[in-house]
């Protein structure tokens, strides 16, 4: 039973495969990736709309209001009335945009959320693409994001979009080498650059409860809040969505958007914070391994997804939480703080693999970076004091 | 069918490098140059090098050609209007044609029926990297560093 409801897609697939028997090779290749595909959009499109009207609850929970409740039970419903909503909201063009990029942007940006979203495993034998390079292919089509983004600010011929794409871009380009340089330690301990290989390098057990998984060693944590900030600055939210900061520019590279290519743009940020997301756990978090031995018995993606649930609900609670940063603290942060902690993982799981791994290994690595964050703390400081804020009211 | 997927990316490839160099407005084309590069790395994979794939993704669609559109974005619009034929550039081009095509004929490996070699994997090219070509490696990594340096020193000229 166990194993059934652990590998119930697997075996639902195989079931769908059968039905093709005696089929040429290449047909049921073919029909087997199609499957993939179409899982894949069913369970993150249903995500997105339920990930959706759930931000705006928790958000509302935060500044104490209700949210959405009118349509469907607790408001469940309200997806798809926003849905239908901006199907029939008019498509507006602007007359001095050049249409085919304006066109081509919202669809390229969804387009490559879609495909990174493919290399990651979501249980046991559920990784719907395993290609040997799949850690570099999440970051390839992760790069071509910025692309879509300049296609959306340059094709709107605004000058607020302009400014709004010069910003994502200029602060993508930045938190990518942070990103990278985070997955690094954790490709060089596993010496594989396959997520499979990944997740599997983080089973067992350590006195029989203890996970082995990345986040629990010093230079694995330290990676995981670099990662998880970058993946912040990547997917453009609060406190880093100065691309879209609407108190000064509107909406960024979205203003010339309306109706169901906003609504795009919308399911491409979503998309993107699933995908890093999800690329998080399987990094860090163990992947779809149980977080206690004693947990096995629930199905692995089961655990995926509930990982993946608790990263998300955090980013919300981030944007309920923080103001919006400015440009330059932004940069300031990527270049003088985010790229020498990144080295320092690096450094920090090299002192782990060579202390040996064990105990030992777990305080040395703490040692180097620890050593190497107060370091920059002191260097970065710039004795600036600040004194409490005094408010004047008008009397 | 691989000869047929090969037809179809050489035809989309062609079309999109004919495009970049032809089309009147330079973002247009820099993006079918973005487009030409996907279409290359769709023939490594085609040839089964995945690696190398993605890396032309990575580094040429994620890098140079955001280089080439943040140019766009921070040079004047007026250089567009600048249509004339330039005999520079068809020498530069009729150079590096004439330089390829020679490479590729003096290659051993240019025979019909190519003997199947068992593909890389990344583990592989990485273990290379890091023992035979260590010292090429090295010096690429301080020619970029290099020139990181070189492009900080250049805009910190410009604030003084």
């Amino acid at each position: 039973m166990r194993a059934f409801l652990d590998q119930i897609f697997v075996l639902g697939k195989e079931r769908v495969l059968a039905l093709f028997n005696g089929a040429p090779g290449w047909l049921l290749e073919i029909i087997s990736s199609l499957l993939n595909i179409v899982g894949l959009l069913i369970v993150f499109l249903s995500l997105f709309a339920l990930v959706s009207v759930l931000e705006r609850k928790i958000l509302a929970r935060i500044q104490n209001r209700l949210g959405p409740n009118r349509v469907g039970p607790f408001g469940l419903l309200q997806p798809a009335a926003d849905g239908i909503k901006m199907l029939i909201k008019e498509d507006i063009v602007p007359l001095r945009a050049d249409r085919v990029v304006h066109f081509l942007a919202p669809i390229l940006i969804a387009a490559t959320a879609i495909l990174a979203l493919g290399i990651i495993p979501y249980g046991r034998n559920m990784t719907p693409f395993a290609i040997d390079g799949g850690i570099l292919f999440f970051f390839a089509i992760g790069s071509t994001t910025e692309l879509s983004v300049f296609m959306a600010g340059w094709g709107s011929n605004n000058k607020f979009s302009i400014l709004g794409a010069m910003r994502a871009i200029a602060q993508m380009v930045s938190y990518e080498l942070p990103l990278i340089l985070t997955v690094l330690p954790v490709v060089m301990v596993v010496g594989s650059l396959r997520p499979d290989a990944i997740v599997a390098a983080q089973a067992g057990y350590s006195l029989g409860v203890i996970p082995h998984w990345f986040v629990l060693t010093p230079w694995g944590a330290a990676a995981f809040l670099l990662f998880f900030v970058s993946g912040l600055v990547e997917s453009n939210r609060t406190p880093f969505d100065v691309p879209e900061g609407e108190s000064e520019i509107v909406a960024g590279h979205m203003t010339e958007y309306s109706g169901f290519k906003y609504a795009i743009f919308f399911l491409g940020e979503y998309l993107g914070m699933f995908a890093i997301g999800g690329l998080a756990v399987t990094l860090f978090l163990g992947g779809w391994h149980a977080p206690f031995s004693f947990f096995e018995f629930v199905p692995s993606w089961l655990w995926f997804f509930a990982k993946l649930g608790a990263l998300i609900f955090v980013f919300i609670w981030v944007r309920g939480t923080l103001p919006r940063t400015r440009v330059d603290q932004v940069m300031n942060f990527a270049w003088k703080f985010m790229l020498p902690m990144a080295f320092a993982c690096i450094l920090a799981a090299a002192v782990w693999h060579y202390a040996g791994r064990g105990w030992a290994a777990w305080a040395w690595s703490l040692l180097v970076v620890a050593l190497i964050y107060f370091a920059l703390a002191r260097l970065l400081d710039t004795g600036q004091k600040f004194a409490p804020r005094t408010y004047r009211f008008a009397e | 069918m691989n000869s047929a997927a090969f037809i179809v990316i050489a035809i989309l490839t062609l079309a999109a490098a004919l495009a970049a160099a032809t089309l009147r407005k330079l973002v247009h084309a820099a993006l079918c140059f973005a487009a030409a590069f996907v279409g290359v790395a769709a023939f490594y994979f085609l040839l089964g090098a995945e690696f190398v794939g993605l890396i032309q993704v990575f580094v040429y669609v994620g890098a140079v050609a955001v280089l080439i559109v943040f140019t766009i974005l921070l040079t004047r619009r007026e250089v567009e209007e600048d249509r004339a034929f330039h005999w520079s550039g068809a020498l530069v081009a009729l150079a590096v044609f004439a330089g390829l095509a020679w490479a590729i004929f003096k290659s051993a490996g240019l025979s019909v029926t190519a003997t199947a070699i068992p593909g890389l994997t990344v583990k592989q090219i990485g273990e290379m990297l890091m023992t035979d070509y260590i010292w090429p490696l090295q010096c690429i990594g301080l020619l970029l560093t290099a020139a990181l340096v070189g492009a900080l020193v250049l805009v910190m000229e410009e604030k003084r």
